[in-house]
């Protein structure tokens, strides 16, 4: 298969995941996604040398993907080019912050090579925290959640469009690229003269299906509002969830948990 | 039902795609829309349904196609697209055909029993569940068609419903179309379904309507076929060998 196709089967993967049966995925959209949030902020709001109290707060998107039977594999191996990313923010810290923290056996460690883990751990917890939400929870559930939330219609169709239009947009990428192999055989990729006239007709095209489909939608009673992800009202078990949740969220972060554990092994 | 006055349409200034168009369609007739390619039919069904604009007045059921009363008549207009893929746009068939009948506030479990029912229908109960970026093209444009009858509108628009589909599920729409009680307007090259499924023809060549008749006035008229870049339908031709 060519990677292009490969990655929209990658990409569409999501929704078959969203679409699997799990306790998890039982959650009512709006608490996975406050939640989600909650998970956010209190892990990037640890102090940038806290590396070992922020450790333990990969427990708990740990906890979800084994509840809801995600792979984690398959979370790394699919943002294998977000994760570098991430990591890459904290790089230059060693060389900012020399200034001697901490000695593990005889070696000393700077603050700038524990600021950088940490803030490396930060990202990739938090994409973690993102992609347990996404592979329990359909996009459209995502949205309807972000609109119960008060989130501005305006900006969360945007969201669920830009989200449509990036798989329309692999698709002619596709379409495009075997056109374009079959009448330039032996060539590798598509040669660079002619990637100012690909892309143009990329935009073109994919704007035209965009608008499309977002005219079926409109044509189909779609306003802005997500009445057809419509979602149910919390119940006794969401709540259970949501409470559960955020008080071992907030453990993980006001409780010295690490410093106990280590205690206690000693 | 539906009413064109002197409806004028183009993307650009130097040429118009609609070029006066005025005609009736009375309630529960349906009509085959044919002409050459580029012809302007997709363009005409899309200033119908408001998704273009237009100069000159276009009503449905009394109600003028106009910005504030869109919404009130794309309730009464059920669309297929010419392209499936982009009317299928969630996970699975279900979803999708589940999208226009919630957004119109139907309970999701009605709307599901409504689905199945029109599955059964179709006889595509196998789709129900499978994703939309698993099936076919014709496997596609069959649930598109089902998506569109699953809202019951009262007029059933469809451009080109016919293309990519295998000889059985050609079949399979043209007996739907039949079985329809609605008022239908389908645009299509495929003049053996017009044939079979419209009572009434409307001939559309450089943004006007040059003839319209009843099926047999048209669509056995060789002359007038041939002048607009299309040829008698392969059963009267084959007929008159
Ligand atoms: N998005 C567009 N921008 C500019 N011109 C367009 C656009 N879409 C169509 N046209 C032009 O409008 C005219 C009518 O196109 P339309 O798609 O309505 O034809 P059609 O009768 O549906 O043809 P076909 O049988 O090929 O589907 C054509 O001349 C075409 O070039
Ligand atoms: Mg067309």
């Amino acid at each position: 298969m060519k990677r292009i196709d490969h990655a929209i089967v990658e990409f569409k993967e999501m929704d078959e995941m969203a679409k699997r049966d799990s306790l998890v995925h039982s959650v009512n959209p709006v608490v996975k996604l406050i939640i989600t949030i909650a998970y956010i902020f209190v892990t990037v709001s640890f102090g940038k040398y806290d590396l070992s109290g922020l450790i333990i707060m990969c427990l708990y998107p740990i906890a979800l993907f084994e509840i809801s039977d995600t792979s984690i594999g398959a979370c790394f191996y699919k943002l294998r080019i977000v994760i570098p990313l991430v990591c890459a923010v904290g790089i230059f810290n060693p060389f900012l912050d020399k200034e001697t923290l901490l000695y593990v056996g005889n070696v000393a460690v700077s603050g700038g090579v524990v600021s950088m883990f940490t803030l490396m751990l930060k990202g990739v917890f938090c994409i973690m925290a993102s992609f347990v939400l996404v592979a329990t929870t359909s996009f459209d559930e995502i949205c309807a959640a972000l609109r119960r939330l008060h989130i501005p219609g305006f900006f969360v169709t945007l969201l669920l469009l830009t989200y449509r239009y990036i798989s329309v947009m692999m698709e002619e990428v596709s379409v495009m690229t075997d056109a374009y192999m079959l009448r330039a055989p032996g060539q590798k990729g598509v040669h660079f003269s002619a990637w100012g006239s690909f892309l143009g007709q990329l935009l073109l095209r994919s704007m035209d299906r965009a608008e499309e489909l977002y005219s079926s939608m409109r044509l189909r009673g779609f306003n802005g509002e997500f009445i057809y992800a419509s979602l149910d009202p919390l119940k006794g078990r969401d709540y259970a969830f949501l409470f559960a949740s955020l008080g071992i969220i907030a453990l993980f972060r006001f409780t010295e948990l690490t410093a106990i554990i280590g205690q206690l092994v000693m | 039902m539906i009413e064109f006055n002197n409806v004028y349409f183009s993307y650009d200034k130097e040429h118009t795609v609609l070029d006066g168009i005025s005609f009736k369609i009375e309630k529960g007739e349906s009509v085959g829309l044919i002409g050459a390619n580029g012809a302007g039919k997709s363009s005409m069904l899309k200033v119908l349904l408001g998704l273009l604009p237009h100069d000159g007045e276009i009503s449905v059921n009394g109600i003028k196609v106009c910005k504030q009363n869109l919404a009130e008549v794309r309730r009464v207009l059920g669309f297929v697209l010419q392209n499936s893929d982009n009317q299928m746009f969630m996970p699975t068939v279900l979803d999708d055909m589940m999208f226009g009948l919630c957004n119109y506030g139907m309970s999701k479990k009605d709307a599901e029993a409504r689905v199945d029912e029109v599955l059964e229908q179709l006889d595509l109960v196998s789709l129900k569940n499978k994703y939309n970026h698993k099936i076919s093209g014709g496997e596609k444009r069959m649930a598109a068609i089902a998506t569109v009858l699953a809202m019951q509108p009262e007029v059933i628009i469809m451009d080109e419903p016919s293309v990519s589909l295998d000889p059985y599920n050609r079949r399979a729409v043209i007996n739907v179309i039949n079985r329809l009680e609605q008022t239908k307007i389908i645009a299509s090259h495929d003049l053996d379904m017009i044939m079979e499924t419209c009572t009434k023809v409307m001939l559309l060549s450089g943004g006007r309507i040059v003839a319209v008749g009843t099926t047999d006035e048209i669509l056995r008229n060789k002359k007038l076929l041939e002048e607009n870049r299309m040829e008698l339908p392969f059963g009267i031709a084959a007929a008159d060998r």
